[in-house]
């Protein structure tokens, strides 16, 4: 048909326009991301046997944020007699961080929001590292402004123009905005919400929520089923919502419990002190993104830690599993890639701080029950890509260049500004950090898509995605790295964070304890370092070490 | 029609061909008003979005207005085309005219303007879909024309910024567009001959407005020469555009004026004003200064100021735009007004941001100049924050000070006393006062340092405007000055940002 020609070459003269042919103007960069092949090593046995054997009181095995926030837990109560065991060659998990010349930019996490009142271990963690000062425990504690999110904060570019914030307002109708509006409602009064015990219906960590069943019942619908049952059919409300879903755990609105969903909104209620003029909406963020808490820990534990160490077997001397004191109850062998040998360490306690989904392939005589709930949780896979420019780019119609930008209906989730935290005057070269969620088709596919595509593929589909509301900026990007995180983060479907079996997770199995945010079913900050500081303080109590715990 | 003819197929493409051209100059009216109105008032965002807003309500308004036309279709969407094109071509160039001839109120002018393209173009979409709903079905029409509408917009939202603006300029791009409507007029005039009664009176118009708008276009490089000599009122004896910033400077006689996109910076009348008040009731209370450093101030007139004391060994000048401090040291006129004080031994240029050169050395100065722009985007406001001051005081000496430009207490009041607040916020003892400087105003300056501040009792150097007598008088603020209760300028808020602009923008008309 003539009419479809016209259209498409209409279309090509519009594209063209901007001269340049994409494929010839890649950028060049690198592709990379957690260590696939060691993992995969687990399937294939065939490792060797230990020639040397190490002793050690605690043995932390992973070093994410759980790992981490153990061993500040265990340093803190005055046990420094531990080990961390990393397989990647570097610790921080999805706070991992990177840095070039322009400047320090993350891999994965790149904000804490304000902690709530129930997350006193990660105020405790903030204050020891300096970023709040003073009672850190206090209803509206002071933060470091340089740590602040510093304004302006975030914009939405939707129908061509960029709006502040990121709740689509510009080109929606009075029907619609009513619709966002009692949306938000509803989610202050869930915030506010708690049971006859004071319990929050929505704390975090999720543990200390309330557990009356009308609040749980949210936790066997989908967020989408949600919206529709509460007459929510807005399409830009939807959009914000599944934003959202995707955002924080890496699924899609028609797949996430609808608790979780709602938690998204109704968890977070920390503040900052009056002289800090921060909203209840305000974050901490840095270049590195949470890296810079990453940074300080991995520094204060370096001499603790050994990293390209890969676990693949696990072992618990039976005696002990009954409680009875054994000599060396805990032992696990590692693969150190560099060395081409393998070392066993043995142990009093050992905190299981690495994704639950590796356990089953390496701990001996894992309870049936343990083995199914590891084997049952989801991962969804993540791709960040850095994107160094020459310059910032075009700052574009409407609301000023911000650190968080969102272009409706992407297929990723936008970008953040790595040099936004900055003193400067006139801004120069940056790092833009991509986020992509790979949420649209199930996990395995999604996997095997990510680890599949070649750079070269994801740059010029990244680059195709800004060059929507940034048409220059193929031309403004040197290079492109591309990080691919597998198993980026559980993804809480209905009945994953409630289920009576992941409940049990949290009673650790003899003397491992289990400090990931996997326990909890969702893969936030704030409760990785809560499943880390309580595995550490199970472990401090079984070893009879006198503490004050940070978990009130 | 199930089967149109082939005629009249034609004549659905040429429609639609136009509408893509109807939406992109559409848009490009809209990109030009609110890109000329940021160009000539300054703060982008609000200027982008009062005009997007005035333009969207106006296109609501046309499409309205359309349903009152009831009567031959084709020509009325004739005369809308040309009227488009007269009116938005001519609206940028009359506009930058009319801002700087003076001629009358700017922003009704310009947000005329705006709606009145913008109810035009509201118009012309409705009348082609029922042009073309005698031929084409309903839904397929509205998804046939909304394509060619956005692919309209895509077209020039893409081009605007990378090849029109930068290389036409916005007048000539005005001009550019205008044309491109009217020839749509006459195309539409040639297609629809059979069908148009009158069609003579219509084709002298095209061609009237044709000739008018190739006109401007071939002659936008004067106008805007001359619009930019009545706007600088003065002869322009020096214009570059740097990384960072537009640099003119003017002449009339002996009144040599920096402008700095389009910002007074100084008049050569009245500087020493403003460079004393800035200078010397902190540093002649600084009797054992040896080592001054100047953030901002490429111009070098705060420098001349400084080397005014003998006992001064080292002069730090740290300047973002090695535009200006060349400019500064180079040219002879400039060097006689700053008494080559850049080309000075004492002096060290560097051309750096200066937070960023504060974080990488570890200098410690007795007397610290912060003489940057206005608050007026968030990333000078960073320059305004604790956290820089609190950098800008590590590398002060114990007995050290701080002066720092705070724009005016009198129309910026509030900006004023929240800087005062943002220096009191760091633990610094802040002391404001301010000065007359004819070509700014009053203008106010804090002084800031760990220890209480007196006034110097003399001068032992040469100054035209301060006296030791009437040096207390600059310290009391009087009513329509006096302290306002204000909260500091947080990084994680910028109101200064803010307010800085709400409160120029009663002065500025």
């Amino acid at each position: 048909m003539r009419r479809r020609e016209f259209l498409a070459s209409c279309a090509v003269l519009a594209v063209t326009g901007c001269g340049e042919e994409p494929t010839a103007l890649l950028p060049p960069g690198e592709l990379s991301g957690n260590d696939l092949k060691s993992g995969h090593r687990l399937h294939l046995g065939e490792l060797p046997p230990p020639t040397e054997i190490r002793r050690v009181p605690v043995l932390i095995i992973g070093g994410g944020i759980g790992g981490l926030s153990a061993a500040w837990k265990l340093e803190r109560a005055g046990l420094r007699d531990f080990v961390l065991v990393e397989m990647e060659s570097a610790v921080g998990g999805n706070s991992r961080h990177g840095e070039n010349v322009v400047s320090a930019y993350p891999l994965g996490a790149h904000y804490l929001p304000l902690p709530t009142r129930e997350a006193r271990a990660v105020r405790e963690l903030l204050a020891d590292l300096g970023a709040l000062q003073g009672d850190p425990q206090a209803s509206a504690p002071h933060y470091d402004e340089t740590m602040l999110c510093h304004a302006p904060q975030e914009r939405l570019h939707i129908h061509g123009l960029w709006q502040e914030g990121l709740l689509p307002r510009l080109g929606v109708d009075q029907a619609e905005r009513a619709q966002a509006a009692r949306f938000q409602e509803m989610m202050a009064e869930f915030r506010a919400a708690t049971d006859a015990h004071g319990r929050r219906a929505f704390a975090l960590p999720v543990a200390l929520s309330s557990s009356e069943p009308r609040w749980r019942a949210l936790d066997r619908l989908t967020m989408r089923q949600w919206l529709l049952d509460n007459g929510f059919d807005s399409p830009h409300l939807h959009w914000y919502v599944n934003y959202a879903c995707r955002d924080d755990y890496g699924t899609d609105y028609r797949e996430t419990s609808a608790w979780a969903g709602i938690h998204y909104y109704a968890c977070r209620n920390g503040e900052a002190d009056a002289t800090n003029q921060a909203g209840h909406d305000a974050v901490l963020t840095a270049p590195e993104g949470n890296g810079w808490i990453v940074r300080k820990l991995a520094q204060r534990f370096a001499d603790h830690t050994v990293t390209g160490a890969l676990a693949f077997c696990v072992r618990q001397d039976r005696q002990s599993v009954g409680g009875r004191a054994s000599s060396r109850p805990v032992s696990a062998d590692f693969y150190l890639a560099g060395e081409n040998r393998t070392v066993r360490y043995e142990a009093e306690h050992l905190i299981w701080a690495a994704p639950l989904f590796v356990l089953p392939h390496v701990a001996e005589d894992l309870p049936a029950e343990l083995s199914a709930t590891a084997r049952a949780g989801e991962y969804a896979p993540w791709l960040v890509a850095n994107l160094t420019l020459r310059e910032p780019p075009y700052s574009g119609v409407g609301a000023p260049l911000s650190w968080d930008n969102v272009l409706y209906d992407s297929p990723a989730l936008g970008y953040v500004i790595a040099t936004h935290q900055q003193l400067r005057m006139a801004p120069g070269p940056t790092v833009l950090t991509y986020y992509q969620a790979l949420s649209a088709e199930p996990p395995g596919q999604a996997r095997e898509r990510l680890m599949n595509t070649r750079r070269e593929d994801w740059a010029k589909q990244i680059l195709a995605d800004l060059s929507r509301a940034h048409p220059e900026i193929g031309a403004l990007t040197q290079t492109l790295d591309v990080f691919r995180h597998g198993h980026a983060m559980i993804r809480p479907l209905p009945g994953v964070i409630w289920s009576a079996a992941r409940q049990r997770l949290a009673q650790g199995w003899g003397r491992m304890q289990f400090a990931h945010a996997d326990v909890s079913g969702m893969s936030l900050f704030e409760e990785a370092n809560y499943r880390g500081v309580l595995a550490a303080e199970r472990v401090l109590t079984q070893a009879g070490v006198r503490f004050s715990s940070s978990l009130g | 029609m199930d089967n149109p003819t082939g005629g009249s197929k034609r004549l659905q493409l040429a429609l639609l061909a136009s509408v893509f051209v109807v939406a992109a100059c559409g848009l490009a009216y809209e990109l030009i008003a609110g890109a000329l109105a940021s160009y000539l008032l300054g703060d982008s965002v609000t200027q982008f979005s009062t005009v997007i807003g005035a333009y969207l309500f106006a296109m609501g308004v046309g499409s309205w207005l359309s349903k009152f036309v009831t009567r031959d279709l084709v020509g009325t969407f004739v005369k809308i085309e040309l009227a488009v094109g007269l009116v938005g071509g001519f609206a940028a160039a009359g506009l930058f005219v009319a801002f700087a001839a003076n001629a009358g109120p700017f922003r009704v002018l310009l947000y005329s303007a705006v709606f009145a393209v913008g109810v035009l173009v509201g118009l012309e979409i409705p009348l082609v879909m029922r042009i073309l709903k005698r031929d084409v079905a309903f839904n397929e029409l509205v998804a046939r024309v909304l394509s060619f509408d956005y692919l309209g917009a895509l077209a020039v939202s893409i081009l605007f910024p990378l090849l029109l603006a930068p290389h036409l300029g916005l007048v000539r791009t005005g001009f550019l567009f205008g044309l491109l409507n009217a020839l749509v007029a006459l195309w539409a005039l040639h297609l629809f001959r059979e069908q148009l009664a009158r069609r003579t009176g219509l084709l002298a118009a095209g061609l009237v407005s044709v000739f008018l708008l190739a006109g401007g276009f071939a002659g936008s490089g004067r106008i805007t020469t001359l619009a930019e000599g009545w706007i600088y009122a003065d002869d322009i004896i020096h214009a570059e555009t740097t990384p960072y910033q537009r640099v003119v400077v003017t002449r009339w006689r002996d009144d040599i004026r920096l402008f700095l996109n389009q910002n007074l910076q100084f008049s050569s009348k009245d500087e020493y004003r403003y460079h004393e008040a800035l200078v010397h009731p902190g540093l002649a209370t600084l009797p054992h200064a040896r080592r001054v450093l100047v953030l901002g101030g490429g111009d070098g007139f705060a420098v001349r100021e400084i080397l005014k004391y003998p006992q001064i060994e080292s002069v730090t000048l740290v300047d973002l735009d090695p535009a200006m401090t060349h400019l500064f040291s180079s040219a002879s006129l400039l060097r006689q007004l700053n008494g080559d004080a850049l080309n000075s031994p004492k002096v060290q240029v560097i051309n750096a941001d200066a937070a960023r050169w504060l974080e990488d050395n570890a200098a410690v100065f007795d007397f610290i100049v912060a003489d940057f722009p206005d608050p007026s985007n968030y990333s000078v406001g960073k320059l305004y924050s604790a956290p820089f001051y609190r950098l800008l005081s590590r590398h002060l000496a114990p007995h050290g000070m701080t002066v720092v430009q705070a724009t005016s207490p009198f129309y910026a009041r509030e900006s004023f006393w929240t800087v005062v607040a943002t220096l009191e916020d760091t633990g610094l003892k802040a002391t404001p006062y301010h000065a007359l400087v004819p070509s700014f105003g009053e203008w106010g300056f804090i002084l800031a340092g760990r220890e209480d501040y007196l006034p110097p009792e003399t001068y032992a150097v040469d100054l035209h405007f301060l006296t030791a007598a009437t040096t207390p008088a600059l310290f009391e603020f009087p009513a329509d000055m006096a302290r306002v209760e204000v909260e500091p300028n947080r990084l994680n808020d910028q109101r200064l940002v803010r307010i800085f602009e709400a409160e120029w923008r009663h002065v500025v008309r």
